[in-house]
């Protein structure tokens, strides 16, 4: 049985957006795109971009997520991103590159039977099972900032467990000193893989990392879900990294490898383009996107476009005081 | 083969190229005020003026072309309103930019005009635009005489540096940025005996 247990001080729901206004917000995009259609000049005037002329038509069904057991997470002083937009705005390419595509081709996502193999330099190596995900941990909520590396920002309500819970579970050996993750890799089901145009040119499976003891720090969460439910494919269904010190590119989705490794992993973004994203990835208002800046960020909450906020960046997403010492002596500038 | 249409018809079609290029205009100030366009808003505004320029300026290349090879003579009549709309979004894209993305911090919009090279790219090809949109009255057209087809040759090299500036702002989705340069250079290539009279003069005056 399933007791969804909520503390008083909770503000899970309290800004829920309703799914009718989100899907009313993809009638509009898609009226938007429809416009003039049938005359000369029309056909491309001002219609969203060349390719959506190629675009896949969005799935129909919506995946099911299921309510969680877990702690509930204490109250948050700043306001939390209502979850249509956690929801509905994703970079996970996968599913395609614009931010409305996860959400949009993602929705008939096959996520049980799942197996996430731990792997490499450990004593215990396992494997869990998709109700393993959920059953293995107590589940906590974890209010935490998420900062894309585009300058964007959210505040989201995570579900999930530690990895240090995990990595002490694997008991890894004295040589593991990183820990590989790796992305489903299915093209079947994720179009962005088959694709890429919907790809955005990247070398599929998605692959992150970090070194030990950043996976160590209670901080680093791998989250079954959020605003209460197990995750939706767009965010990364069925289990996923959250480090919430880091841009978001770090936190990888739809995990089905860690592996414990003795030299610093690959990394997705780092190969495709290192003088733009480095290994660490740490928030840092100091050191500037070569193409933005990332002083500042535009923070994601409900409203209008006269209503965003831009505020500014925080050292280590805010998180300073917890993992800065993970970084004590290091040029931040160098490994950014 | 020569198409042509009534000299009433222009006016109709001129009515009906102004509600295609102002409809979505509107439309999308209307669902990011009332928060229906998504998670990001800002962003959303951002891309779709700027596309909607490029198409437009794009559009605006093919109408010559088009005129001289199918001998559709009043296409050229579009031809500064299409512009005008392709400055119209130029416009709505930069004031985005300055109003919603940097909120009218003054001191980072000018910092990343001059620091973000793609982002001084893209300005460039405003203020050009500008000048352009300016100087596109019938008046002024007359006055300037010569000198205004020179200036307003500057198109080609404005809407090479939207391209670049496109091309330069993505992340690694670089599949429709392309596909905008190809179109650019195959309109491009309808005016190669413009283009190489060009270069003959620029050589023949080294």
């Amino acid at each position: 049985m399933l007791i969804k247990s909520v503390a008083p001080g909770d503000c899970k729901e309290f800004e829920v957006t309703d799914e009718r206004v989100y899907l009313n917000r993809r009638e509009i995009i898609k009226k938007l795109g429809f416009v003039g259609v049938g005359s000369l000049l029309a056909s491309s005037s001002a219609t969203a971009g060349i390719s959506d002329l190629f675009s896949a038509s969005p799935t129909p069904a919506v995946f099911q997520q299921r309510a969680l057991q877990f702690d509930a997470a204490e109250k948050f002083s700043e306001t939390l991103t209502p979850e249509a937009k956690v929801t509905g705005h994703n970079n996970f390419y996968e599913f395609g590159i614009e931010k409305q595509q996860p959400a949009e081709l993602s929705q008939g996502f096959k996520v049980d039977p799942w197996a996430l193999k731990i792997s490499g330099e450990v004593e215990n190596p396992l494997t869990l099972g998709y109700d393993e995900l959920y059953s293995s941990f107590p589940l906590d909520e974890r209010i935490y900032r998420l900062r894309c590396v585009e300058a964007w920002s959210m505040v989201v309500p995570w579900i999930g467990f530690s990895l240090a819970d995990l990595v002490k579970r694997a008991r890894p050996t004295s040589r593991a000193k990183y820990l590989a993750f790796e992305t489903l890799y299915d093209p079947a089901q994720m179009p962005g893989q088959k694709s890429r145009r919907l790809g955005g040119g990247i070398d599929y499976p998605y692959v992150e990392g970090l070194r030990i003891d950043e996976a160590m720090n209670p901080l680093a969460l791998m989250s079954v879900g959020l605003y209460g439910k197990t995750l939706p494919p767009q965010n990364g269904a069925p289990i996923r990294l959250v480090v919430p010190w880091k841009y978001g590119f770090k936190s990888i989705k739809s995990i089905v490898g860690i592996k414990f490794v003795e030299k610093q992993p690959a990394t997705t973004w780092n190969l495709l383009a290192a003088r733009e994203y480095g290994f660490y990835a740490n928030v840092n208002p100091a050191v500037d996107h070569p193409r933005w800046s990332q002083a500042s960020e535009r923070r994601i909450t409900s409203g209008g476009i006269f209503t965003q906020n831009r505020i500014p960046t925080l050292p280590f997403n805010g998180y300073g005081e917890q993992v800065a010492g993970l970084y004590a002596g290091m040029n931040l500038k160098k490994y950014y | 083969m020569a198409i042509n249409i009534s000299k009433q018809w222009l006016p109709r079609i001129k009515v009906l190229v102004h509600l295609t290029a102002l409809y979505p205009l509107i439309n999308l100030y209307y669902a990011a005020i009332k928060d229906q366009l998504g998670g990001d808003p800002v962003e959303a505004v951002i891309h779709f003026t700027g596309i909607g320029a490029l198409n437009l300026l794009l559009i605006g290349l093919l109408l010559t072309p088009v005129a001289q090879r199918f001998h559709m003579g009043f296409l050229i009549q579009f031809r500064r309103m299409i512009g005008l709309y392709a400055f119209v979004y130029a416009l709505c894209h930069m004031l985005n930019f300055l109003f919603f993305e940097v909120q009218l911090n003054l001191q980072l919009f000018v910092d990343e005009v001059f620091e973000r090279p793609y982002i001084t790219v893209g300005m460039t090809a405003f203020l050009l635009l500008i000048a352009l949109a300016a100087t596109s009255t019938k008046k002024l057209r007359q006055k300037m005489k010569g000198r205004w087809q020179r200036l307003h040759n500057v198109i080609y090299f404005i809407v090479l540096l939207v391209v670049i500036h496109f091309y330069w702002s993505v992340k690694s989705d670089i599949v429709e940025p392309l596909t905008y340069a190809t179109l650019f250079f195959i309109l491009m290539a309808f005016r190669y005996k413009k283009l190489r009279r060009w270069k003959d003069k620029l050589l023949s005056r080294r």
